[in-house]
C-alpha cells in the first residue's frame, strides 16, 4: 500500500488542483512513500469493535435559529476579489475553448 | 458537444425489446428565511452577492452553524415520504473544485442521511397506483450561480469568462434519491413526470419549499437504463441533469429510452455519463463521462456536530404534518360530491384549495365550483395568470354570494360587481353602491318598463293574453334590457302576468 | 522603559489600574522594543502601530473619566497571523493570502477589542500553521531570542518569540498538534491549549478543524489564565464551542495547589528519543512537585505511540479540504498561466505558486488518505486510534488528577537542520499531539535550561477535558517552585537580543 508512484502523485495533484513539475512529482513521491510507510501501522491498530471518533468532544444538535443576521455589502464581498464585473466574481472560462 | 444528432428508435420499438429502469435525484430548495449554514437571507432575485456573509463566500476562518428549521423541514420531508429518520446522522464534506462552490467542497451528508428507506405511491392519470421506493433524503447546501459570458446564448461551451453570484450559495437543499424503479414499462415517461409532480406537491403542501420549478426550487436529475426483456441485471445508466419542468422530465426520459435503445441495438455499450437536456430540440447531449476525478473524498464534517433525533421530537413534527395531498383530494371529492371529471378539472385548474376555503367560509360546493371554474378561471385565462392572481379570494366569493342570496344583485350583476372589485373600486357592497348595480326592487320603475316593453311588442302581449305564458320571456328580456339588467327577473315575470291578467 | 516591558501582564495591569503608568506609555514601550529587536527576531509580520496607540489612548481617557474597565484594558497583545483581524492584513504566513484584508474579526479578536487590549500586530508562523519551526513561513523564519541561529518552535514561533523577546507581554497562538505548547517551551514561555471548544475557533484560519484550538502565550502561568478568561467561553458562531462557563482560571492560578494531588507521569512520553538535558530538568520538576506534597504516580498510555501516525493522517486530511478554498476565485492570489486560461488552470497555477512545499506535501498526503479505496485504512483507522487515545486518557485520569511530561523531546534545533527531513520534524510533536487528538487541555511552562546546550526545556501538564483550571493550579505552583530555585524568571537568564532595527517587514 505504501508504494507511491510519480503517477499516483500526479493524480493526487490533479485532484488537489496543484500544478507540479516533473521534479516536484518525483520528489513528492519519494517523501510521501516515506511518510506513508511510517504511518501505515495505524490501519493495524484498531479492530472493527473500536468506534471512530470524528469530534474530540461529543456534542450534538447545535442549531441556529432561522433568523436573518448580518450580511456583507456587494462592495465588501468583492473587496478582495482578484477580478470582478457587474457586481460578480469574474473567472476565466470553465471549459477549454476548443 | 457533439454536433451530430444521436440515432433514436421510436418509443414503441424501444419498448418491444427493452425494459426501462429509472432513478431520480430530486433537489428541493427549502424556503427557510436563512441559509443552511449561515444567517444570510435565503432569497431569490436580489442584487448579486448581497445575500452573503463571510461564511457564504468561504472566507478564511469562517465556520458553519446548522439552521435548525432546515433540519426540521428535512425530517418532515422524510416523514411525508414514509422514511425512517436516522437516530444520529453526520454532515460530510464532498470535495470537488468548482467556482460556484465557495469552499471547493459541498457540505452534504454521506453514509448516514437524515431520512432513509421510504416510499411514495404515485397515482397515474388513469388511477393506476405505482409505488416508488425512496432510498434516502439528505441535507446539503446549494451552489452559487454561474453566468457564462462571451459565448453563444449563455452556454458554458465557448464562453470567454464566467461571472459568479454567491447569493444562492448555501441555500438549504434536500436531495431525495429513489431506489431503482423497475416495472414501469411504457409508462416510464409518464411515471417520471408524475413522480416529480408528486414530490413538488408534497414539499409545497408541507410548506417547506416554494416548489417553483421555473425558479429552480425543485430540480430533477433523471437516471435511465435499459435491459432486454427478461434480463435481471441493470444496464449502464446515464444521468440527465437539471431537467427543470414536469414536461421536460417526461420528454427527457422518453428521449433517453429511445436513444439507449438505438445505441444498444447497434451493439455499442452505453457510456456511463451525465447528459444535458435541451428544451429547444428535446434531445440530450453528452456531458461529462464518469472518471477518476469523481473521487469526492467524503469525510465527516469536523466543523459540525451530529444531529441526534428522538421519538418525542419526531412525533411532534409528525403531528405538524398536513394531510397528504392524495388523501386530501380523495376526501374533498367525496365531501363536495363532484364527478371524477369535474374534480379533475378543478385540480388541473389549480383551484382546489380556493374552493376548499370558499366552502369552509360557508358557500355550497356547487356554487364555489361555478365561481372558480367559471368567471374567475375565465378571467385568469385571459390574463394568462393563476386563478388566485387577479385578486379573487374566497372572502370575495362569500360576499358576492351573500349579495345574490339576499336578492340585492342577480347573477348577471354579480359579474359587473366582480369587475368593479378587481378593478380596485372597493368591496362588493361599495361597487354595488357606486356603480348603482342593485336589483331594482321598487315596482314603480319596473311597471313603467313593463308597459314600455308590452307596447313595443304588442303581438307578444296578445299571445300571452291568449294563454301562451312561455312567451313572457321576450317581454322579460325587453324589461331587463331597459333596466340594464338591474331588475329581478322573477319579479318582472310576476308583474307582467299580473298586468296582463294571466295566471302564472 | 526596559522595566516596563519586563513586567508580567498582571503586574502591568495593576500599574495601569493604579495609574502609575499609562496604556500609551506601555504600548509605546513595546512598539519601541519591536523596532529595536524585531529586525533580528522577525516575530512580527505586521505591526499595528497607529491603531494600538489609538486604543491605548482611549483606555487612558476612559480611565481618567473613571469608567469601569476590564482588568486587562490597556495591556498590549500580539496576535498570531492565522487569526483574522479587520483593518490589518492576515496572511497565515502564506503567499496565497498576501495582502488579504479580512472584512470581519475573529471572535477572540472581538473579545480583545471588547476588553480594550491594544493589538500590537500579527505574528509570524509556519504557513497555515504547518510546521514545528516557523521556517515554513513564506515571509522568512522567526529566530529564537535565546540563539538567533535556532528555531523558536512552531507553528506559533512568532507569538512565542515575541513574548520571549519582550516584544509583547501576551500573545494569541493556535494549537493543532502542539503549536502553542511546543514553541512556548522552546523559547522559554508559557503556552496553554484549552479544552477543545473552550475558545471559539471562529476567525482562526483552519488547518485541521477537529484539532485546532486558540490559546494564550505569556511569560507567566497567571498571565495565561488572565488571557484565557478573556478569550474563552461559548460562541454561537462555532458549532463545536462548549456552552460551559470559562471557569475560575485566574483564581486557580493565583491560589495554586498541588498538595494531595496525584500527578501522573506518562510512561510512554520519556526515555528513547528524549534529550538527556530535557529528562534531567523534567525529573527535577517531578521532585519539586513531590516536595510540595503532590503524589507522583506513573500511568501508561500505550496507544500514545500511534498518536503521531494517526495525527499525520487526520491533520492533512482535514487540511487538504480546509485549504481547497484558496483557489484564486474570491480572494487572495490569482496566477494566470500562459496560453488558454481556463479556471481549472488558474486554480492549479495559483495553488502551485501560492503554497509552499510543506503545505503542498500535507495537501497531497491528505488527498491520498481520503481518496477512494484508502479512506477506511487511513482516515477511518486514524479516527479509531483517536478513540483508543481517548480511552488511554480516561484510564490515566482515573489514577491521576493531572498528567505530566516533557513538552518536546529536544530543545531548540538549528534553523535548517530538519528542513529536508519532514519525518524528523514531525517527531517534535510526539508529546503534544495526544492532547489534540483527545481534545483535552494542556499547558507548557519553562522547566529550566538543558545542561548540554543551555536552552530552555518545556514541562507539559495535561488535564481532563473541561478541567483547564487544574493546569493553572498545578502550573502556578511548579512555576513558583522553579523560579525560587533559579532566583527569578527563566527569561531573565536569556542573553540580550542584538538590536537590529529596520525589521524585515
Ligand atoms: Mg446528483
Ligand atoms: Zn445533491
Amino acid at each position: 500500500m505504501a508504494e507511491i508512484t510519480r503517477d499516483d502523485v500526479a493524480h493526487l495533484a490533479r485532484l488537489a488542483h496543484i500544478d507540479m513539475t516533473d521534479d516536484e512529482l518525483a520528489r513528492m513521491a519519494g517523501e510521501l512513500a516515506v511518510i506513508v510507510e511510517s504511518i501505515k501501522t495505524v490501519s493495524e491498530v484498531a479492530g472493527d469493535d473500536v468506534p471512530a471518533t470524528s469530534h474530540p468532544i461529543p456534542l450534538s444538535n447545535v442549531f441556529r435559529e432561522d433568523v436573518v443576521g448580518e450580511t456583507l455589502s456587494n462592495e465588501e464581498a468583492l473587496l478582495n476579489a482578484p477580478d470582478n464585473a457587474d457586481g460578480r466574481f469574474k473567472v476565466p472560462a470553465i471549459l477549454d475553448g476548443e | 458537444m457533439s454536433a451530430l444528432t444521436d440515432e433514436v428508435l421510436t418509443f414503441d420499438e424501444a419498448m418491444e425489446k427493452y425494459d426501462p429502469v429509472l432513478g431520480f435525484e430530486v433537489h428541493v430548495e427549502l424556503n427557510t428565511r436563512t441559509k443552511m449554514f449561515s444567517a444570510a437571507p435565503n432569497a431569490f432575485g436580489d442584487i448579486p452577492n448581497t445575500n452573503v456573509s463571510p461564511v457564504d463566500l468561504g472566507l478564511p476562518g469562517v465556520l458553519p452553524v446548522v439552521n435548525g428549521t432546515a433540519v426540521e423541514s428535512a425530517i418532515k420531508i422524510g416523514l411525508a415520504l414514509n422514511c425512517s429518520i436516522a437516530e444520529k446522522c453526520y454532515f460530510a464534506r464532498k470535495n470537488y473544485f468548482y467556482p460556484d462552490t465557495p469552499k471547493n467542497f459541498q457540505t452534504s451528508q454521506f453514509e448516514d442521511p437524515i431520512a432513509h428507506d421510504g416510499y411514495l405511491d404515485i397515482e397515474l392519470a388513469d388511477g393506476t397506483v405505482f409505488r416508488v421506493e425512496i432510498e434516502r433524503a439528505h441535507m446539503e447546501e446549494d451552489a452559487g450561480k454561474l453566468t457564462h459570458m462571451g459565448g453563444a446564448a449563455g452556454r458554458i461551451q465557448g464562453a470567454e469568462f464566467s461571472l459568479v453570484d454567491y447569493n444562492r450559495a448555501g441555500v438549504p437543499l434536500i436531495e431525495i434519491v429513489t431506489k431503482p424503479i423497475e416495472g414501469a414499462g411504457a409508462r416510464a415517461p409518464e411515471l417520471a413526470k408524475a413522480y416529480v409532480a408528486a414530490i413538488r406537491e408534497i414539499v409545497k403542501n408541507l410548506g417547506v419549499s416554494d416548489a417553483r420549478m421555473e425558479r429552480g426550487n425543485v430540480r430533477c436529475d433523471a437516471n435511465v437504463s435499459l435491459r432486454p426483456h427478461g434480463r435481471e441485471t441493470f444496464g449502464t445508466r446515464t444521468e440527465t441533469k437539471n431537467v427543470n419542468s414536469l414536461r421536460a422530465v417526461e420528454h427527457a426520459v422518453r428521449y433517453e429510452i429511445q436513444r439507449h435503445a438505438a445505441v444498444l441495438d447497434s451493439g455499442t455499450p452505453i457510456l456511463q455519463e451525465t447528459r444535458h437536456w435541451h428544451e429547444d430540440t428535446r434531445t440530450t447531449t453528452s456531458g461529462r463521462p464518469k472518471s477518476d476525478a469523481d473521487d469526492y473524498r467524503y469525510f465527516p464534517e469536523p466543523d459540525l456536530v451530529p444531529v441526534v433525533t428522538n421519538d418525542a421530537w419526531i412525533e411532534k413534527l409528525r403531528a405538524e404534518l398536513p394531510e397528504p395531498p392524495a388523501e386530501r383530494r380523495k376526501r374533498l371529492q367525496a365531501d363536495w360530491g363532484y364527478s371524477d371529471a369535474e374534480f379533475r378539472d378543478v385540480v388541473n385548474a389549480g383551484v382546489m384549495s380556493s374552493i376548499e376555503d370558499t366552502v369552509t367560509a360557508g358557500v355550497s360546493a356547487a356554487v364555489a365550483r361555478t365561481w372558480w371554474m367559471g368567471e374567475i378561471s375565465r378571467r385568469a385565462k385571459l390574463a394568462d395568470v393563476d386563478p388566485a392572481e387577479p385578486g379573487a379570494s374566497p372572502a370575495l366569493i362569500v360576499e358576492l354570494n351573500a349579495l345574490i342570496e339576499s336578492g340585492k344583485i342577480n347573477d348577471k350583476l354579480s359579474r359587473d360587481v366582480l369587475d368593479g372589485v378587481l378593478a380596485g373600486e372597493g368591496t362588493p357592497a361599495e361597487v354595488v353602491e357606486q356603480r348603482g348595480l342593485a336589483v331594482v326592487s321598487d315596482d314603480g320603475p319596473l311597471l313603467e318598463a313593463i308597459d314600455g316593453a308590452l307596447a313595443a311588442q304588442p303581438d307578444v302581449a296578445d299571445k300571452i293574453r291568449g294563454g301562451k305564458v312561455q312567451a313572457v320571456g321576450a317581454i322579460v328580456g325587453g324589461v331587463m334590457k331597459a333596466t340594464r339588467g338591474q331588475a329581478d327577473a322573477g319579479r318582472v315575470r310576476e308583474l307582467i302576468l299580473q298586468r296582463l291578467g294571466v295566471e302564472g | 522603559m526596559t522595566e516596563l516591558i519586563h513586567l508580567s501582564a498582571d503586574a502591568l495591569a495593576q500599574q495601569l489600574a493604579a495609574k502609575q503608568v499609562s496604556a500609551v506609555e506601555a504600548t509605546q514601550a513595546y512598539l519601541d522594543r519591536i523596532d529595536a529587536v524585531d529586525g533580528a527576531v522577525n516575530a512580527y509580520l505586521h505591526v499595528n502601530t497607529e491603531e494600538a496607540l489609538l486604543v491605548a489612548a482611549e483606555v487612558d481617557q476612559a480611565r481618567a473619566d473613571g469608567d469601569t474597565l476590564h482588568p486587562l484594558a490597556g495591556v498590549p497583545i500580539a496576535v498570531k497571523d492565522l487569526i483574522v483581524t479587520k483593518g490589518q492584513p492576515t496572511t497565515a504566513g502564506s503567499r496565497i493570502l498576501e495582502g488579504w484584508q479580512s472584512p470581519y474579526d475573529a471572535t477572540v479578536v472581538q473579545k480583545l477589542r471588547a476588553a480594550r487590549m491594544p493589538i500590537l500586530g500579527k505574528t509570524n508562523l509556519d504557513e497555515f500553521a504547518m510546521g514545528s519551526s516557523t521556517e515554513h513561513s513564506a515571509y522568512g523564519p522567526t529566530r529564537n531570542p535565546w540563539d538567533l541561529d535556532r528555531i523558536p518552535g512552531g507553528s506559533g514561533g512568532g507569538s512565542a518569540a515575541a513574548v520571549a523577546a519582550f516584544e509583547a507581554p501576551l500573545a494569541l497562538g493556535t494549537d493543532t498538534g502542539g503549536a502553542i505548547r511546543q514553541p512556548g517551551a522552546v523559547p522559554g514561555t508559557v503556552g496553554v491549549k484549552p479544552t477543545y471548544g473552550g475558545v471559539s475557533r471562529y476567525g482562526a484560519i483552519a488547518m485541521a478543524s477537529s484539532l485546532d484550538q486558540i490559546g494564550p502565550v505569556s511569560r507567566t502561568v497567571l498571565d495565561s489564565a488572565l488571557l484565557h478568561e478573556v478569550i474563552g467561553g461559548h460562541d454561537p458562531r462555532d458549532s463545536t464551542s462548549l456552552t460551559d462557563p470559562v471557569g475560575a482560571l485566574v483564581e486557580a492560578a493565583r491560589l495554586g495547589q498541588v498538595e494531595g494531588m496525584r500527578i501522573g507521569v506518562i510512561k510512554e512520553l520519556q526515555g528513547e528519543g528524549y534529550q538527556a538535558g530535557v529528562l534531567t530538568r523534567f525529573h527535577e520538576s517531578l521532585e519539586l512537585l513531590r516536595s510540595a506534597g503532590a503524589e507522583i504516580v506513573e500511568v501508561s498510555c500505550p496507544n500514545f505511540r500511534y498518536a503521531l501516525e494517526a495525527y499525520y493522517l487526520i491533520m492533512p486530511s482535514e487540511a487538504s479540504s480546509n485549504l481547497a478554498k484558496y483557489d484564486g476565485v474570491r480572494f487572495g492570489l490569482r496566477v494566470v498561466p500562459e496560453g488558454a486560461a481556463t479556471i481549472e488552470r488558474v486554480m492549479g497555477a495559483t495553488r502551485a505558486a501560492g503554497f509552499g512545499d510543506e503545505v503542498k506535501r500535507r495537501i497531497i498526503l491528505g488527498t491520498y488518505a481520503l481518496s477512494a479505496g484508502y479512506y477506511d485504512a487511513y482516515y477511518g483507522s486514524a479516527q479509531k486510534v483517536r478513540t483508543l487515545i481517548q480511552r488511554d486518557f480516561a484510564a490515566a485520569f482515573e489514577q491521576a488528577d493531572v498528567l505530566i511530561s516533557p513538552t518536546a523531546p529536544t530543545t531548540a534545533f538549528k534553523l535548517g537542520e530538519k528542513l529536508d527531513d519532514p519525518l524528523a520534524m514531525y517527531l517534535n510533536d510526539v508529546a503534544t499531539i495526544p492532547a489534540n487528538m483527545a481534545g483535552v487541555p494542556g499547558l507548557s511552562l519553562p522547566g529550566g535550561l538543558a545542561d548540554e546546550d543551555g536552552l530552555p526545556v518545556g514541562i507539559q501538564l495535561l488535564a481532563p477535558a473541561r478541567e483547564d483550571a487544574r493546569l493553572y493550579r498545578v502550573g502556578a505552583v511548579l512555576e513558583s517552585l522553579l523560579e525560587d530555585s533559579w532566583g527569578g524568571p527563566l527569561l531573565a537568564q536569556a542573553p540580550a537580543v542584538p538590536q537590529i532595527t529596520g525589521r524585515n517587514r
